[in-house]
């Protein structure tokens, strides 16, 4: 494909859009009950897991995906932990790497925003719809969702950019595979190393566009809702 | 009797104090930016250079391509050693060195955990018995470059490459770590990666040299940078690099020597 002159493959692009989505669900799957359990927890353990929770933010990506390939390999612990229950196959080099590598990287993107959200919810609303007798899964789907939806809505967008800029955890469990695990930021690396200067620029020009509008809309949706909430 | 003993143990120790003060103020401290592959083999080499002359020297240890955008920003370093002569080459034409030299020859080597590609090598590649290849990117790695042109020259790399099986590493590292680890079954890496006396893997599995024919030499160069404050130091470590006891080093390490 040619985009202002300039020939571009852009399956990166798409590869790129469906981890950070595949991620960024699977994050709300395992976030917001981890965010829940974690911001109820009364527990003096809970300091050690919210540190654990944060981890990726400190450790340098590359040492992540260095133990990732050796979690994920072919005879590590989670490979035979699966093979328990009949797993087959592999792990690193596909699409499920890249989506195991980047849930992990992105966790604290997810989990902290929830966890403020929840921690902020005013007790006498949650007692009042105790009090009214509604079920836990009534008052978690019908109460506490909604109130807490900044810090939903907030950290699924920030894991959704997130997503999209990790190089580092991304190409290690991903092998840079054209066509399979090549995302942008690796086609971006490859460019550069190639020398292909205009591919690199018009990929990252895309990139910084993207980033932006992802943040002003995260800084967006913050104010709306706060406006609403306060 | 007492009092001459004395003196000649002051007098001795003075003498001392003043030679160990014109020694420190000789010795010079240069920092030389080296090409990752090579940290291992420059340690000793290093170390030998400053038992023998006194002088120090630190090392900045980075991807080649990574130190030489650092160079061409001002880093402040007195030599480099790269992983290809392509890079040494641009500095030489921007007139930020003179010239450079090779310092070393690298070797290709396939590396398998558990396929026997000491034995043949050839049909398993061929035939393709294994699910990933991996080896260092062409494009960016000197390495990854001879990799491909091995496949090239059997008429496997378009096909394993449209087929999702070769997985490529940023740079000759990763794709040693891609098949230490069993990840990819099989992998292309340096020789001097498996001769690495601190190598983890190197009772583990089989290795396989390809010809040398089959890929174009890869040959590291390295710079004295004009910028350097101290050009002699610099020059006299290049030297050793390239002298009769830098050389066994090197090649203990699994690299050839020009």
């Amino acid at each position: 494909m040619t985009l202002f002159g300039i020939p571009l493959d852009i399956h990166p692009i798409w590869l790129t859009l469906e981890v950070a989505a595949l991620t960024t669900l699977a994050l709300l799957i395992i976030g917001i009950p981890l965010a829940w359990w974690l911001a109820r927890m009364q527990s003096r353990w809970r300091v050690l897991l919210e540190a654990l929770v944060s981890l990726p933010l400190v450790l340098p990506p590359t040492v992540l995906g260095f133990y990732l390939i050796i979690a994920l390999g072919p005879s590590g612990p989670v490979t035979e932990f699966l093979g328990l229950f009949g797993f087959e196959g592999q792990l690193t080099f596909n699409l499920m790497g890249l989506v195991i590598g980047s849930v992990i990287f992105s966790l604290p993107f997810m989990v902290q925003p929830m966890m403020s959200a929840f921690q902020a919810l005013p007790e006498e609303v949650l007692d009042a719809a105790r009090l009214m007798r509604a079920g836990f899964v009534d008052r978690f789907v019908n109460v506490i969702l909604p109130l807490a939806r900044q810090g939903l809505v907030v950290g699924s967008v920030l894991t959704f950019a997130h997503t999209v800029g990790e190089f580092g955890v991304v190409l290690m469990v991903g092998g840079n595979i054209e066509g399979e695990t090549r995302l942008v930021s690796i086609a971006i690396f490859d460019h550069v190393e190639s020398f292909e200067y205009e591919q690199a620029h018009l990929l990252s020009a895309i990139m910084v566009v993207f980033s932006l509008l992802t943040l002003v809309s995260v800084y967006l949706i913050n104010r709306r809702l706060s406006a609403r909430l306060g | 009797m007492l009092e001459k003993t004395l003196k000649t143990s002051l007098a001795t120790a003075l003498l001392g104090v003043s030679l160990l003060a014109s020694a420190l103020a000789q010795a010079e401290t240069i920092t030389v930016a080296i090409a990752a592959n090579f940290t291992k083999t420059i340690e000793e080499v290093g170390a030998a250079w400053e038992a023998k002359t006194g002088h120090d020297v630190r090392f900045s240890f980075g991807p080649s391509g990574k130190l030489l955008a650092q160079i061409q920003n001002g880093a402040p370093f007195d030599g480099y050693f790269s992983a290809d002569t392509r890079r040494p080459q641009i500095l030489v034409d921007s007139g930020e060195a003179l010239d450079f030299f090779v310092y070393a020859k690298g070797q290709l080597a396939l590396y398998s955990e558990k396929l026997p590609v000491d034995e043949n090598a050839e049909t398993i590649l061929a035939n393709g018995d294994f699910r990933h290849l991996a080896m260092a990117n062409p494009k960016a790695a000197p390495y990854g470059l001879a990799a491909r042109q091995v496949l090239e020259k059997r008429g496997l790399y378009r096909m394993l490459r449209d087929e999702g099986r070769i997985v490529q590493g940023e740079s000759i590292s990763q794709a040693f770590q891609f098949a230490a680890t069993g990840n990819a079954q099989l992998g292309f890496v340096a020789l001097s990666q498996l001769r690495d006396p601190e190598s983890p893997v190197k009772a583990r599995g089989q290795v396989w040299m390809p010809p040398t024919e089959d890929y174009e030499p890869i040959q590291q160069g390295a710079l004295v940078l004009t910028r350097s404050e101290h050009p002699e130091v610099v020059e006299d470590f290049m030297a050793f690099v390239q002298g009769r006891e830098a050389a066994e080093i090197i090649q203990k390490f699994g690299y050839d020597t020009p």
